[in-house]
């Protein structure tokens, strides 16, 4: 037994050292809204080219580019997807580990939707409908106070009475960002409590403190785990995004904002206010070590598949109308 | 004054009973009433766990059998040599060149024609809703079998693929023509498209092997989905937590329980083994991120590295199963060997340790159970991934079990993750081939307690 327990250990010790060899396969990780994007680019790569199909992890935005600023070498991520732009702290831990040449590629938008249960109340929200629904404090005749709304219709007589419960992403979700920032505050600002609440508390940033007695849930899990949530409590409303809608058009109806359905055309025209973009970052350094690295990045923005009649539009998202551009970039780097 | 005695003791001893026994008194009533009512909360204990499993497996049962079948249509399908080779060399190199893309309109052209000349006709019915019912994956398919085989150009063949995920729900009772009124991703034409073609025979739903054997596949193609790399990922990581764990475990327990000195050495080592029987088992994801990935620098979502992660965490099972099987042999047999002159070490291995095996093996089984079915620990090394390319066992460049891949439980929380409905099915039918595996080991753990475990 003891003489098995040794060999295997060396054995296993003997491979780990081989391990140490050259590596053929890219290595993907990060945000859990490009992953789709990413798988379905990964899958037609390795079909079309002789290249083996890119390995795609998810975990989040600030989890993969934490992982890509690790440092240079096979042992390290060669891609990282991200649902927002890096961050300046991000670059300087990656120059730090002497990940000196960061390739960002933009790859197109991404919408953030509201939608309640299919069979339930319609609705056409603004970012103020939002702000005064959600916030801890909003603004009642010139003064701060706890939020006192229980219904919609309390919020704007225009909007059906139904109890107000919103399912919104939680803090570690790059949506969360978004969604405070171009609706809650957005709508804090319009509705001018902007002010009062900076006079009060110093920074309107406050405005985007949620309400905690319950009507706003955080939501750590994905958008399936909304969806549920949504069927099983159909009087709630949740932030999804685009593309999650329209693979579930059956079951949810989408709510207007600011007048505007959102869809790839008017999120691509600028129409509908709440989107962003979406990218992923190459590392550089791996481009002419890791067999394909480039050659996948080039296949990603290619105007087959991330244009706007390829399959990444189909499934949702909305094509960057700069993508030429992008192309040159993912062309000129590693040269 | 002795009086008085004597009826103070004959009012603390007890009355005498009176009447007949056959009769029961107040007491005994109260008595068997608690009885019966502790049987009644064990009964209703035992209750509620099977309701609970039978729900259980009923909604398991009831989403995931379907995944075992699958909606394909046959199409005879053109090549035409002018958009796959214009060359005319037939040469792979440039026909390789010409991508999926290509292929996906041939395949729809195929069905068109074969919707016309049978003669089908639904109002409504655009071009593009006959290529929706084919499946994304079909594409890949034919473009594979025309590489493999550059001859076919120029020819008509037959192929047979895999309808595309909301079709394929339609005969599963997850798309319905209502739904499809308002789904996006498909229309009542195309269901009533999908019903002639069925009755002309050409859609067929029939066993899925696919969903055993093939790799996963992107959210634009649930119905292509399957479990083949994951099914082969588990199956490495137990091999590794077998060849690793049962030995190493078994030395340790043998050491402890037979030569160890009884010592606050030996005192701390039992008591930490127990404690990290109890680890959450997401401390040795941490654990194995730190070492075998940062420090060793072995390669992330590789089956090795979760095999030895896992090994970490099925140490303490099988070290505390083995010492308790190691216990149950009395001390008779040892004191035996060693009075007809074996040393301590033969009287261990050469009768203490084959009576003590079933109660080891049995161990290890659970011990590989339970490590099967773990995924926490996997989500920190990175096995929570997209992979479709099959592991090697072992490649040149990657060692050995170094090549990425998944492992079954992770595949499941993966799958419930997708936006297609499609995939929860998928998932649900993962659960059950995690169960029917579990299942296999735990009734081989019986088997082998049953046949070989001695009672002294």
């Amino acid at each position: 037994m003891k003489t098995a327990t040794l060999t295997s250990a060396l054995a296993i010790a003997a491979l780990s050292a081989t391990a140490a060899a050259a590596r053929d396969q890219v290595q993907i990780a990060g945000s859990s809204t490009v992953l789709p994007y990413a798988t379905i680019v990964a899958e037609a790569f390795g079909e079309n080219t002789d290249f083996p199909t890119p390995v795609v992890e998810s975990g989040g935005s600030s989890a993969g580019l934490k992982k890509f600023c690790e440092g240079v070498g096979e042992n390290t991520i060669d891609v990282a997807n991200s649902s927002r732009k890096i961050k300046d702290s991000e670059v300087e831990v990656c120059t730090a580990n002497g990940v000196t040449d960061i390739l960002e590629v933009r790859i197109g938008y991404d919408g953030i939707v509201f939608a309640s249960d299919i069979n339930g109340n319609a609705f056409a929200f603004t970012p103020e409908d939002w702000y005064k629904a959600l916030a801890a404090e909003v603004v009642v005749d010139g003064k701060l106070v706890s939020n006192p709304y229980t219904m919609w219709n309390e919020v704007n007589p225009a909007l059906p009475a139904q109890e107000i419960m919103a399912f919104v992403p939680g803090t570690k979700h790059g949506t969360r960002e978004v969604f405070e920032e171009k609706v809650v505050i957005e709508g804090c600002k319009t509705s001018g409590a902007a002010e009062v609440v900076k006079a009060e508390r110093g920074d309107e940033k406050a405005c985007s403190a949620l309400r905690t007695d319950g009507r706003s849930v955080d939501i750590d899990g994905d958008y399936t785990e909304t969806l549920a949530r949504i069927q099983s409590n159909t009087n709630g409303i949740g932030v999804f995004g685009l593309s999650f809608y329209e693979n579930n058009t059956d079951k949810l109806q989408v709510a207007t904002m600011g007048g505007v359905v959102p869809s790839t055309e008017s999120i691509a025209s600028g129409d509908y206010p709440v989107s962003r973009p979406l990218y992923f970052y190459v590392k550089s350094q791996h481009i002419g070590v890791i067999p394909g690295l480039k050659e996948y990045a080039e296949f990603f923005v290619a105007d087959e598949l991330a244009g706007p009649d390829g399959p990444l539009a189909a499934y949702g998202l909305v094509s960057d109308p700069a993508l030429t551009e992008t192309q040159a970039a993912v062309a000129a780097a590693g040269m | 004054m002795t009086d008085a005695t004597a009826a103070a003791a004959a009012s603390t001893a007890p009355a005498p009973r009176k009447g007949s026994l056959l009769v029961q008194d107040a007491r005994t009533r109260k008595r068997n009433a608690a009885e019966s009512r502790f049987k009644a909360y064990g009964l209703a204990a035992i209750a509620v766990g099977v309701i609970a499993l039978v729900i259980l497996v009923t909604s398991i049962l009831g989403n995931g059998t379907s995944a075992f079948r699958q909606s394909y249509i046959a199409l005879n399908v053109e090549l035409p040599e002018a958009k796959l080779d214009k060359s005319g060399t037939r040469d792979l190199e440039v026909m390789k060149k010409v991508t999926t893309l290509t292929y996906g309109p041939l395949l729809a052209k195929g069905l068109q024609d074969a919707v016309d000349s049978l003669g089908i006709e639904i109002e409504g019915l655009t071009k593009k809703d006959v290529s929706g019912l084919i499946s994304q994956e079909a594409a890949a398919q034919l473009r594979d079998r025309v590489l493999a085989d550059p001859a076919l150009v120029g020819q008509t063949v037959q192929i047979t693929v895999l309808a595309s995920g909301r079709i394929d729900g339609y005969y599963k009772g997850r798309t319905t023509l209502a739904s499809a009124e308002l789904d996006s991703n498909v229309s009542p034409a195309q269901l009533k498209l999908a019903d002639a073609l069925k009755q002309k025979g050409l859609l067929t739903t029939r066993f899925n092997a696919a969903f055993l054997t093939a790799p996963d596949a992107s959210d634009q193609r649930p119905e292509a989905a399957g479990l083949g790399v994951a099914i082969l990922g588990s199956a490495y990581m137990m091999i590794v937590v077998l060849v690793l764990a049962l030995p190493i475990g078994v030395a340790a327990s043998i050491y402890l329980e037979e030569f160890a000195p009884k010592n606050r050495w030996t005192d701390l080592i039992e008591v930490n083994i127990s404690n990290l029987a109890a680890v959450p088992s997401i401390v040795f994801g941490i654990l194995g991120l730190a070492i075998f990935i940062n420090f060793a620098g072995l390669r992330a979502s590789a089956p090795i590295v979760g095999g030895l992660v896992l090994t970490l965490m099925t140490l303490p099972t099988i070290i505390i199963s083995t010492r308790a099987a190691l216990k149950s042999v009395p001390p008779s047999i040892r004191d035996a060997a060693l009075g007809v002159g074996a040393s301590k070490m033969q009287a261990v291995f050469h009768h203490v340790l084959p009576l003590a095996a079933p109660g080891i093996l049995t161990g290890t089984i659970i011990g590989l159970a339970q490590a099967l079915g773990e995924t926490a620990p996997l989500l920190l090394i990175g096995m929570v991934a997209f992979v479709r390319e099959y592991p090697a066992a072992y490649s040149a460049t990657d060692g050995l079990f170094g090549e990425p891949s998944t492992a079954l439980p992770v595949q499941v929380y993966n799958w419930t993750q997708r936006a297609d409905p499609a995939f929860f099915e998928r998932a649900s039918g993962a659960i059950i081939v995690l169960l029917v595996f579990l299942l296999i080991m735990n009734a081989v753990a019986i088997i082998l307690r049953r046949r070989f475990e001695r009672r002294w």
